[in-house]
């Protein structure tokens, strides 16, 4: 047990290997440590960023969603709005035709009925005719008579 | 080693003994007995020692630089995740103990710890076999374990102690240094006695690293070799429990050389105390 030259052996060595460390050892892995810690911290926040595009997105799709529905429930009020319209009008029109066939049916009906009262004074004045000569048991002048008829007619 | 013709004195004696080397009548000669050693004095080297730690440092640097190497932000391989856990633990270490900023702190936190745990797991090698290899290659003593020789806990306790002054100088200036050194803890007019404290303080530093490691190892050693007296049969009983224990001890040791660097070297940066 001396002490001895060893420990400037010693000193020299533990100055070698220390240098070496530092300049060789400790940079590269401290490096690849910092580098990884900075990916990492970039993946999270990558991460981060696409948890908020997703929020954004589905925000924008459910607003999108909600405009939609509102479109379309607009659209169909109008139609209904639209459907009514072209009922009551249809209903509108219908009757304005009811109307008018009516009147030309009522016009036609009372031509009708001038006409079978023509129909009939011709031939009651006929059947008068007939009967008066039958009962004068002659025969009667249809021409003498004819003012006599036709004012006859008019009285019926 | 444990022949017939061997007592167990002569058996310790022989464990303790370093490969001391120096030059000789013409040439390099190596001591074959502590006196023979002791009389080589300063200007002797114990091979042994040197060799060992300096094999088990490049082993360190060889690992790490390749490991560093091919280092990656990607996924990393198993050899890069347990260095980059250890690169991690240091860097806990320093930042928890060291408040200043200095690059040199880490990377010398890394070589203490590393350098330091390998050589002083060199004792859980049974204690036969690193000197009956050395035996077989005809050299006359061989001490596996580098902390247990005194030297090496002083070599780097001294190179500590040098980064300390340096940075203390550098920090402070020669006149803080001196305002440190000599105005407390009594103020000025106690300034002999500030002075004497503070120098003991500061060599204590040193002294203390280099010692408490060398002590513990150097102990731990001993007790190793005086197990290894038993028959071989009953050996088991004690080694291993000791050893379990040793593993514990070494790893211990190493941490508290590296936290104290560590403590001192914050101290050299402080302005104030």
């Amino acid at each position: 047990m001396n002490i001895n030259m060893t420990l400037l052996g010693q000193l020299i060595m533990f100055v070698i290997f220390v240098a070496v460390c530092m300049k060789y050892i400790w940079p590269p892995i401290v490096g690849a440590l910092a580098a990884r810690k900075q990916q990492i911290a970039d993946g999270l926040a990558a991460a981060e960023r696409g948890k908020h595009d997703l929020d954004l997105a589905a925000k924008r799709s459910a607003e999108l969603l909600r405009e939609a529905k509102e479109k379309a429930a607009e659209i169909l009020a109008q139609g209904e709005r639209l459907k009514i319209e072209l009922l009551d009008q249809a209903k509108a029109s219908a009757q304005e035709e009811a109307e008018r066939i009516m009147v030309a049916a009522r016009a036609e009906v009372g031509q009708e009925v001038s006409r079978a009262r023509e129909t009939l004074r011709n031939q009651v004045a006929d059947l008068v005719v007939a009967g008066a000569s039958k009962i004068l048991q002659r025969e009667v002048d249809a021409k003498a008579h004819a003012d006599l008829l036709s004012a006859l007619k008019q009285e019926l | 080693m444990t022949t017939e013709t061997l007592t167990s004195t002569e058996y310790i004696k022989h464990h303790l003994q370093n490969l001391t080397c120096g030059f000789g009548d013409g040439g390099i000669h190596c001591a074959h007995s502590a006196e023979e050693a002791q009389e080589m004095g300063f200007w002797a080297l114990n091979v042994d020692t040197i060799g060992m730690s300096l094999v088990l440092g490049l082993l360190f640097l060889f690992f790490f630089r390749s490991v560093a190497k091919k280092a990656t932000a990607g996924v990393p391989s198993n050899a890069q995740n347990f260095v980059e856990w250890f690169i991690e633990f240091i860097d806990g270490s320093v930042r928890g103990s060291f408040s200043g900023r200095n690059p040199l702190i880490a990377p010398l936190a890394l070589t203490v710890f590393v350098w330091v745990f390998l050589m002083n797991a060199m004792d859980l090698i049974p204690i036969d076999w690193v000197p009956g290899l050395a035996t077989a290659l005809g050299l006359s003593h061989f001490k596996a374990v580098p902390t247990t020789d005194v030297n090496a806990p002083i070599g780097m306790a001294l190179g500590v102690f040098v980064l300390v002054l340096f940075y203390s100088f550098k920090i402070k200036g020669s006149v803080g240094f001196a305002k440190e050194l000599s105005l407390q803890p009594f103020g000025k007019y106690g300034l002999p006695v500030n002075l004497v404290l503070e120098l003991i303080n500061l060599i204590a530093k040193p002294v203390s690293l280099a010692l408490r490691l060398f002590g513990n190892m150097y102990a731990g050693e001993m007790v190793f070799i005086l197990i290894a007296l038993l028959p071989f049969y009953l050996q088991w009983v004690l080694s291993v429990p000791w050893a379990l224990f040793h593993i514990l001890i070494i790893t211990l040791q190493a941490f508290i050389f590296m936290t104290l660097t560590i403590v001192y070297l914050d101290m050299a940066h402080q302005e104030h105390h």
